[in-house]
């Protein structure tokens, strides 16, 4: 090593001791290379392509909107479709249905298809009526005591399924909530099990049940086993348990028995759930169609349900003003409740 | 956390003596040997008789440091908590006031917890009853019908029962149905749902017009729109107008085809599309969106998101949606009666069918023991999806 390197060090590492910084070079950078004028045509080109790119962007975007609203749109049409059609259709004159779709009912169940392929014939799917009378409804409500019955039917098999099931549920998901055990979960764990059956299964004990209690082909062979029914108690149950422990604490301190308790808080922090559980239960048991098949045999104490099935060809004339009358109610509870079912189904799926 | 969180606080703190630690004063010598005399002799339940041995510990380790305690136990504790402790705590003798005292409040911390136990009970009576009569105590008779020769004749006839349902048929054939059914339409239901729920949440317009829309058909009874459907694919329905018209193609049967399934598939669709929806939207809303943002400036593409992210926080609401859509399949005999009667097409001919066929027939124990056949295999199919859904559950949280 030679002195003159030597001495370059020692300086350096002089240098470095006493903390002086020589200043070191930094190459240009390509902004800094630039001239004025090449800066601004560098700055108008960026402007440039920046505006086109967010016009891409939302042009896409439009177009991915519009897509997925006419999506939207074409599957809420066929959501809606058959809900038009049967309430356009209610409005037609008997012999125009007759007219229409007599082709159809020909080829039904009812009747030997091999007879129905030589008619070549195609119905005509109407959405609006030629005539539009209300002759259906009255032929249907003041003519037809058999159709009135039987909607009276419905509601009395479905307001005391729903109402006790309710309470019974309320009473007893309170319980599981608030009173968590090793044994308590098994019980709950079989209700759920239980809830789970198909009516393949529970059907051919409420038979036997109804039969050795004779009840049998009474309502209450359908009121008493819809009661206590477990389904209410499975999703009240999950939701209760998301009470805060905290305010039962409180107004236990405040002295409050459990019965207050019940009534005070629980209930009303579950207002929503009960609401929509109340018109979820509704449209099941409205709707309801193996039960009645199998435990009412007479078929004067059947309800709607089961009878419009039945509806054929003589009858067609006012099955569709039938069906409409019978969706009525749901949808007016739909209409009236929409956000509580929203909410209280919405809530039932998240643990 | 929830309404069952129980209160630790039964057990009566007045047993309990505290030493104060540290402070070495002659007279404090003999206090631990009573309370230990004390306890060992009211120590009946055996949740004092751990505590006593918990509590009996500090006296062994006092004595065997007798001398070395003076010097350190300033220095251990600091003086801040010594003002904590107060001077006068108040001490028991083992009297027979006290010990009188001890079992009273032993007896109303029992009393307690028996009456709490009476409440819970009595509010769940109403349904256990129900429930028990209604359909734990008929399914017990059933087994026991399922192993008997007819109702009235309760010769104990073995499996015999379950031979004659396994091989028949009927009950065969309609199992396989119904079990097709199911494994089509239970995914096909939650796919789409999915698929709807989250064309509604990229920020579609009108997205509470299109969600009450598509809840509508929740609502309409089957029995209305039945009459439609049958408008739609009866031979000389509609659908078949049209085919014939646009594409000239032969005029198909629906209901009496193997496409009968797909007719009925459509209108499970429609009914319980909804529903699903309402719920994927609610768990899609419930995603933490710094995640998804986050993920997004690392550079996930909206696929990336999807399956890395929103599926993981998604999984809870697929298992619930898929058991709710498993339920609603097997609830399908309602459709199918409803469009085709007692007797439809081979391949639609469900389980329901069998049971209510069998029922006019009044054939019984054939009856019972499908039922018991069909619940075993309800139970196992539920629990095969209980188990993979806790499984998955752990996997994906934390």
């Amino acid at each position: 090593m030679d002195a003159e390197l030597r001495k370059q060090r020692r300086l350096a590492a002089t240098k470095a001791r006493r903390n002086v910084f020589t200043e070191t070079v930094h190459p240009k950078s390509y902004f800094e290379q630039m001239t004025d004028a090449e800066r601004e045509a560098f700055f108008a080109r960026e402007k440039k392509r920046s505006a086109t790119a967010l016009k891409q962007r939302k042009v896409r975007k439009t177009i991915l909107t519009a897509l997925g609203l006419m999506i939207a749109a074409t599957i809420s049409l066929l959501a809606l479709v058959p809900i038009f059609f049967t309430f356009l259709n209610s409005f037609m004159s008997s012999d125009e249905i007759i007219n229409n779709y007599s082709v159809i009912f020909q080829s039904m169940s009812g009747h030997n298809s091999s007879g129905a392929t030589y008619l070549s014939r195609t119905p005509v799917l109407k959405l609006i009526p030629e005539e539009v009378t209300i002759k259906q409804y009255t032929t249907l409500l003041f003519m037809n005591p058999a159709y009135l019955f039987k909607f009276w039917n419905s509601i009395v098999l479905t307001l005391p399924i729903v109402g006790g099931q309710m309470a019974v549920a309320c009473l007893a998901s309170y319980s599981f909530a608030r009173y968590r055990k090793k044994r308590r979960e098994v019980l709950f764990f079989s209700y759920i099990i239980l809830m789970l059956m198909p009516f393949q299964v529970t059907l051919v004990p409420n038979y036997m049940i109804a039969d050795a209690l004779g009840i049998l082909n009474t309502y209450w062979a359908i009121i008493l086993p819809g009661v206590f029914s477990t389904f209410a108690i499975f999703l009240l149950t999950k939701y209760m348990r998301q009470i805060p422990s905290g305010y039962i604490e409180a107004a236990t301190i405040d002295g409050a028995t459990e019965w207050q308790i019940f009534t005070k808080i629980a209930i009303p922090l579950c207002k929503n759930a009960i609401f929509a559980l109340t018109i979820l239960l509704f449209i099941d048991y409205w709707n309801m169609v193996e039960q009645p098949l199998v435990l009412l045999t007479d078929t004067e104490l059947q309800p709607l349900s089961v009878f419009l099935a039945q509806i054929n060809e003589p009858e067609i004339g006012i099955a569709f003003a039938a069906s409409a009358v019978y969706m009525i109610p749901p949808l007016l509870i739909f209409l009236w409740g929409e956000e509580y079912l929203v909410e209280g189904i919405s809530r039932s799926g998240i643990k | 956390m929830g309404l069952s969180d129980k209160d630790n606080s039964s057990f009566p703190k007045e047993t309990e003596t505290r030493v104060r630690p540290g402070s070495q004063l002659p007279s404090e010598e003999k206090k631990p040997e009573t309370a230990a005399a004390k306890r060992a002799a009211g120590s009946a339940a055996s949740k004092t008789k751990s505590k006593a041995k918990v509590k009996a510990k500090p006296p062994k380790a006092h004595k065997s440091a007798d001398e070395t305690a003076g010097k350190y136990a300033m220095s251990v504790i600091p003086k801040a908590y010594e003002t904590l402790i107060p001077d006068d705590i108040p001490e028991f003798e083992d009297t027979p006031e006290r010990r009188a005292l001890v079992e009273k409040r032993k007896k109303g911390h029992f009393r307690r917890k028996l009456r709490d136990w009476g409440i819970f009970t009595g509010y769940l009576t109403p349904s256990l009853l129900g429930v028990m009569v209604f359909f734990f105590l008929p399914l017990i008779l059933l087994l026991k019908t399922s192993f008997q020769k007819s109702p009235t004749n309760a010769d104990f006839v073995g499996f015999r029962n379950y031979e004659r349902v396994l091989t028949n048929a009927a009950f065969i054939s309609a199992s396989k149905n119904t079990l097709t059914f199911a494994l089509i339409s239970v995914p096909l239901a939650v796919v789409l749902a999915l698929f709807l729920a989250m064309l509604l949440n990229s920020g579609l317009p009108g997205k509470s017009v299109f969600r009450s829309i598509l809840l509508n058909p929740m609502m309409v009874p089957v029995a209305s729109v039945v009459l439609i459907w049958q408008v739609f694919f009866s031979y000389n329905g509609v659908i078949n107008g049209w085919t014939a018209q646009l594409f000239s193609w032969d005029k198909i049967d629906w209901l009496k085809s193997q496409y009968a399934q797909i007719v009925i598939m459509l209108l499970f669709l429609w009914k319980n599309l909804g529903y699903n929806m309402v719920l994927f939207l609610a768990a899609l809303n419930a995603i933490p969106s710094e995640i998804l943002e986050s993920a997004s400036l690392d550079g996930a593409g909206p696929v990336k998101r999807f399956f890395a992210i929103k599926l993981h926080y998604l999984s809870p609401t697929i298992f619930f949606v898929g058991i709710m859509s498993l339920i609603n399949s097997f609830k399908i005999f309602r459709e199918v009666y409803l469009l085709t009667g007692d007797y439809p097409f081979d391949n639609l001919y469900m389980l329901q069918h069998f049971m209510n066929n069998k029922f006019t027939q009044l054939d019984y124990s054939l009856l019972s023991s499908g039922a018991i056949v069909m619940c075993i295999a309800m139970i196992i199919i539920v629990g095969i999806l209980f188990y993979s859904e806790s499984k998955f559950d752990s996997d994906v949280e934390e």
